[in-house]
């Protein structure tokens, strides 16, 4: 439970992770509360990702515990993970696109999957996804002729398709122009007005600060600090108030 | 250097033990649900319909020159009227089954590597886990019973392409009829030399299958780790399939000694 009496909608619990000898994630904790925004900043290579990965069950933790809507993710399995993640959405930070099929099949992907709606209002849902992240001329188009951020805005529209209850959001402005990095951070925060939680790993700060109620700065796999932007700002690590300061996109 | 050569074996052995369970756990959840009917449908029609030409012309192309090298063979013993039966049998019971397996393993097999390990090294199989679809079963178990299903199918148009050139081969050279040449042709062949020898082409399509969906499983480093997962695709299913026609060949002589 959090202070609202509410269980949190994403909770870590002393989560580590090391690939080889590499120690990725230190004793993370952390809890996102349900219909809010989260943002998770530091520099390249902190555990950023890796963060993001744990939750949806991709990685599984060497020690502790990681809870989507009360359950133990790691300890799911089978159907009973897919219930959870289908709960998600997930934009990967490359977009990871099916490049074999088009941006439109794309975002229809999970709607074919997960609902037995016709064929046609599957279409009509996936252009209306489109158009959210202003691609809706563009669902014919395979991957591969999408510039750069074009894909990322294609993968938010595929990670929103099934209107998830929490989208895990890995560097959604990483790559656009400042108009179009505007317009995702409006539609991210028209999302979590409807009751969509967020956690988004960015590098920007004013996107953060629009974004999330909360921010945690992650540096060499610990969390160095939690807290809302003006807690950050005047936080006791000069990392992180330097962090809070840089206006860098992407 | 006895000691290199031992730990060569044993990591060879434990790479054909790691492929052995991604077979067999391939195999089990075929039996589970969710069926991916239609994924494995268009499998079926990627593997082996568009492989059907390549068969066909292939198994043509077989057929004439066997049917050439057997005449040059039984003329010597005054025993053409042998040909077609000679090379129906050599068709049906070896020559098919294994040329259409090498053939599918070089060019579905490179396909299957090459595309499931650029689908890991671009996080898309992660993508599909996160929305919620089981990507072994989506991706390997799929083209697994695929190349299962269409290898029978496929050594079939083998044998009959072949069985057919070598009747353009007879009869361009003694004006065969095609009613003789293909009554010769099956004079000779029983169920008990198409039936074990066309259906042991499932387990070649076994071996494509899995050979190739677990290198592309397992491949790393980026463009470069896509490009080996599918070469070695096509060589270690090649291998496999050669060295399991030895132990298949030896099963089918084991079940129908009569006809051996």
């Amino acid at each position: 439970m959090n202070s609202n009496g509410s269980s949190p909608a994403i909770k870590l619990e002393g989560v580590s992770k090391a690939f080889k000898d590499l120690k990725v994630l230190d004793d993370i904790t952390l809890e996102v509360a349900k219909g809010t925004g989260f943002c998770l900043l530091g520099r390249s290579g902190t555990g950023k990702s890796v963060t993001l990965k744990h939750i949806i069950g991709l990685l599984r933790p060497d020690s502790g515990h990681v809870y989507v809507h009360g359950k133990d993710v790691a300890a799911l399995k089978g159907r009973e993970l897919a219930e959870v993640r289908r709960s998600m959405g997930f934009l990967f930070q490359s977009a990871a696109l099916f490049d074999s099929i088009s941006v439109g099949e794309n975002v229809a992907f999970p709607l074919r999957r997960h609902t037995d709606w016709p064929d046609a209002k599957i279409r009509e849902m996936a252009r209306a996804k489109l158009a959210d992240v202003g691609l809706e001329k563009d669902y014919d188009k395979m991957p591969s002729d999408l510039s750069g951020g074009m894909r990322k805005r294609a993968g938010l529209a595929r990670a929103m398709a099934l209107d998830p209850d929490i989208l895990l959001v890995d560097e959604p402005t990483a790559g656009l122009d400042p108009i179009t990095s505007d317009e995702i951070d409006d539609l991210l925060v028209e999302l979590k007005k409807k009751g969509t939680t967020l956690l988004v790993v960015t590098h920007n700060i004013p996107s953060a600060r629009h974004i999330g109620d909360e921010l945690a700065m992650l540096h060499d796999g610990r969390l160095i600090a939690q807290g809302t932007a003006e807690e950050l700002d005047r936080s006791d690590n000069e990392m992180v108030r330097a962090f809070m300061r840089s206006e860098g996109a992407g | 250097m006895t000691e290199r050569l031992g730990l060569m074996v044993l990591s060879a052995l434990a790479w054909v033990g790691e492929v052995a369970l991604f077979g067999v756990r391939a195999l089990y959840e075929a039996f589970l649900p969710p069926y991916e009917f239609k994924e494995t449908l268009r499998h079926i029609f990627e593997i082996g319909w568009r492989s059907t030409p390549l068969i066909a012309l292939a198994g043509f192309a077989i057929g004439v020159v066997l049917s050439m090298h057997t005449r040059a063979s039984l003329e010597r013993f005054g025993a053409e009227a042998m040909i077609p039966a000679a090379l129906a049998i050599a068709l049906i019971r070896e020559t098919g089954p294994l040329v259409a397996g090498l053939l599918i393993s070089g060019r579905v097999g490179a396909g299957i590597g090459a595309e499931i390990g650029a689908m890991k090294v671009t996080e898309q199989i992660d993508a599909l886990e996160a929305s919620a679809v089981d990507s072994f079963k989506f991706l390997a178990v799929t083209r697994i019973l695929a190349c299962i299903l269409a290898m029978p199918l496929l050594t079939m148009v083998m044998d009959f392409c072949g069985i057919f050139g070598g009747y353009v081969a007879e009869a361009s050279i003694s004006g065969m009829s095609p009613q003789l040449y293909f009554h010769r042709a099956f004079s000779l062949i029983e169920f008990s030399d198409f039936i074990p020898a066309t259906l042991k082409t499932a387990v070649f399509g076994l071996i494509i299958g899995t050979v190739s969906s677990y290198l592309g499983f397992t491949a790393t480093q980026g463009t470069e780790g896509v490009g080996r997962a599918s070469t070695r695709s096509v060589v270690l299913a090649s291998i496999c399939i050669i060295l399991m026609n030895v132990v298949l060949v030896k099963f089918i002589f084991f079940m129908f000694p009569v006809r051996a």
